[in-house]
């Protein structure tokens, strides 16, 4: 299918998984082997210190490029406190922004959103902001030098599909830097949809790891942007509003 | 001094002691104290006084 460039890397596939909710970490690996990607993102918080669990990084494989989210941040600052932090790991300078104020739909705050890339894309870092499908915000994010942009498909883990697809297709066809469709997309339909529209890259996480058997639903993730994307190269078939027979109207068997 | 949000007694450790006498067993983790980022290197050598904000941070799980 080719590789594609982003973030200083070439990456032979174009879905991107996320960490959160699997019913266990043990499932992770065989879910990333089904799924055939290569970047998997986790989050950032503290160790604690009362029933310390096993790192997630024991759960993913090496060759993996790590996406570490923001997650947590409310406003620029914090955001690239966490992107600080989780750059010190060691694990590469990928971050994905992630600014959160409002608690009931987990919108992203775009302006914050900028702000953190600006400074964060000046320290080196490969930015990833998740934000609202916006043109001008993301020629914004384009200008302070962001790696991609990131906008939502439905509000996080509500499974819902592309809810944006008329704004996404805007920055999909306007914005020169990858857009990768992140949030809300709820079943391998929807990240087909992203991949048909010409979006980039896919990030996936809940739709997987809440699926009746994740590993399985991997592996329909991986098949689902592949053909989403072949279908984007060979350019979809004209709609129309009446009928066009497909067979010939000619030399019927009667009369 | 403020470990993760919780009171300790310890005072005049280093970095290196706090994590053995917490058990932090993470393999990959970052420690911050007052808001800077130490360096692993500084582990043994930095001491921490009593009323220090230390964080201790690892990855989890996350999309």
């Amino acid at each position: 299918m080719g590789q594609f460039e982003i973030g200083g890397k070439k990456l032979d596939s174009r879905l991107f998984i996320g960490t959160g909710k699997f019913p266990n970490k043990e499932i992770i690996p065989s879910v990333i082997e089904a799924a055939g990607t290569k970047v998997i993102t986790m989050a950032l918080r503290r160790v604690d210190l009362k029933s310390q669990s096993e790192n997630i990084l024991n759960y993913i494989p090496e060759d993996c490029i790590l996406l570490p989210n923001t997650s947590g941040a409310r406003n620029a600052e914090e955001a690239i406190r966490i992107a600080r932090l989780a750059r010190e790991m060691g694990c590469g300078d990928w971050v994905k922004i992630e600014v959160i104020s409002d608690q009931k739909y987990l919108l992203p705050d775009n302006y914050e959103t900028i702000k953190a890339t600006q400074v964060l894309a000046q320290e080196g870092f490969h930015v990833f902001p998740y934000m609202n499908p916006d043109l001008y915000v993301a020629r914004q994010l384009v200008e302070a030098g962001a790696a991609a942009v990131m906008p939502l498909g439905a509000p996080i883990g509500t499974n819902r599909g592309i809810r944006t697809k008329e704004l996404t297709q805007i920055l999909i066809d306007e914005i020169n830097i990858p857009v990768i469709v992140d949030a809300g997309i709820g079943k391998p339909s929807d990240a087909s949809q992203a991949m048909e529209m010409g979006a980039d890259a896919v990030l996936v996480n809940t739709a997987i790891a809440t699926a009746g058997d994740p590993v399985l639903m991997g592996k329909a993730f991986n098949y689902a942007v592949q053909a989403g994307r072949i279908a984007y190269q060979s350019k979809l078939g004209r709609t129309k509003q009446l009928a066009e027979a497909s067979s010939p109207l000619t030399g019927f068997l009667r009369g | 001094m403020h470990v993760n949000g919780n009171e300790y007694e310890y005072e005049n450790i280093s970095i290196q002691t706090l994590l053995e006498k917490l058990e932090v067993k993470a393999r990959f983790l970052v420690v911050e104290v007052n808001n800077v980022i130490v360096q692993k290197n500084q582990y043994d050598e930095m001491m921490l006084k009593k009323d220090d904000k230390v964080e201790i941070v690892s990855f989890v799980g996350g999309g």
